[in-house]
């Protein structure tokens, strides 16, 4: 699985980079849009954006699955996919290294069993020129 | 260890002992719905608040077979059991049977509460905490739900959505009286009975 490329612009600049996410067969995650109210959605914030600004996800088209324990389909996302992410670099910003970090929670569940929902960080490396 | 390395790698370690603990349930279901009594064993006490803010302790339930049940609301097949255990407490109230919830959300009875009004819940809700679930094995797949005896003995665990017959047969072997000739003994070590 790679790693999101490092985000690199000059100041004022719009920017853009994808996190890969990887599902195990078997198991899913509900997606940023769940279709019910108590599914907790997959979600990508911003605790740290350092030189950059902005930050909007872009979350790729989910998929409705059947899962023995819901009546009607939900609203999942399973196997590989990216989040999309918008950064533009701050005017003020000054050369060199960085990094953003997300955090992204999640709650996965498989046909049978669900699992505490989890937040991980995700760091974002960019480079101002 | 890149961020979605490290994400993917928390999800496969997730899934991996979902599947562990999935497998060793089912198995466990499947060959009886019950333990032989010399294989159960104590079933850690707690001390937990319930929605009326009374306490609540495991042993205060000692003389009653238990259904335990870990749970949350953001889990689909927690809720596809608890209108079952609504039923089997209904059928089982009077012959010394109690189901016990164990809410296992984050955000406490701010999530649970109206839960429990919108499902019109008949039955005793607690909030669990790490320290409940660490002394019943991690409870990391909800919902995980044990059948305790009368002597306050784990006598079947379900990891998972189980079957309904596999609830209502244990609880029916657990609620059945002794054998003639033989008393049942509180948990806890037993010394061999000279005769």
């Amino acid at each position: 699985m790679g790693q999101p490329q490092t985000v690199a612009g000059k100041r004022n600049q719009t920017v853009h980079t994808k996190i890969p996410i990887s599902i195990l067969a078997g198991y899913h995650v509900n997606s940023n849009t769940p279709s019910d109210d108590y599914l907790i959605p997959l979600s990508l914030t911003w605790s740290a954006l350092g030189s950059l600004e902005g930050g909007q996800v872009t979350y790729p088209k989910p998929t409705l699955e059947k899962y023995e324990f819901a009546e009607k389909p939900l609203s999942v996302y399973t196997g590989n996919f990216d989040l999309g992410v918008s950064f533009k670099i701050s005017a003020t910003a000054a050369a060199g290294p960085g990094v953003a970090v997300g955090k992204l929670r999640y709650q996965a569940c498989n046909n049978k069993s669900c699992f505490q929902p989890k937040t991980v960080d995700v760091p974002v490396p960019y480079q101002v020129q | 260890m890149s961020a979605p390395r490290y994400f993917a790698a928390a999800l496969a370690i997730t899934a991996l002992l979902a599947f562990f603990l999935h497998d060793r349930s089912s198995g466990s279901a499947k060959a009886a719905s019950v333990k032989p009594d010399g294989d159960r064993r104590e079933a850690p006490n707690f001390t937990l608040k319930d929605a009326d803010g009374r306490t609540v302790h495991l042993s205060d339930y000692r003389g009653k077979v238990v259904l335990l049940d870990f749970w949350a609301t953001w889990c689909g097949p927690c809720r596809i059991e608890i209108p079952w255990f609504m039923e089997i407490e209904r059928q089982n109230k009077d012959k010394g049977f109690e189901v016990l919830g164990v809410a296992m959300d984050d955000e406490g009875w701010e999530s649970v509460k109206p839960f429990l009004t919108e499902m019109k819940m008949n039955y005793r809700v607690v909030i669990g905490n790490d320290e409940t679930a660490r002394e019943y094995g991690g409870v990391d797949a909800l919902p995980t739900t044990f059948l305790i005896d009368r002597e306050g003995r784990i006598a079947a665990i379900h990891i998972g959505l189980a079957d309904r017959r596999d609830f209502e047969d244990g609880v029916q072997q657990l609620l059945q009286p002794p054998a003639a000739g033989r008393t049942a003994l509180p948990a806890g070590p037993v010394a061999a009975v000279s005769r």
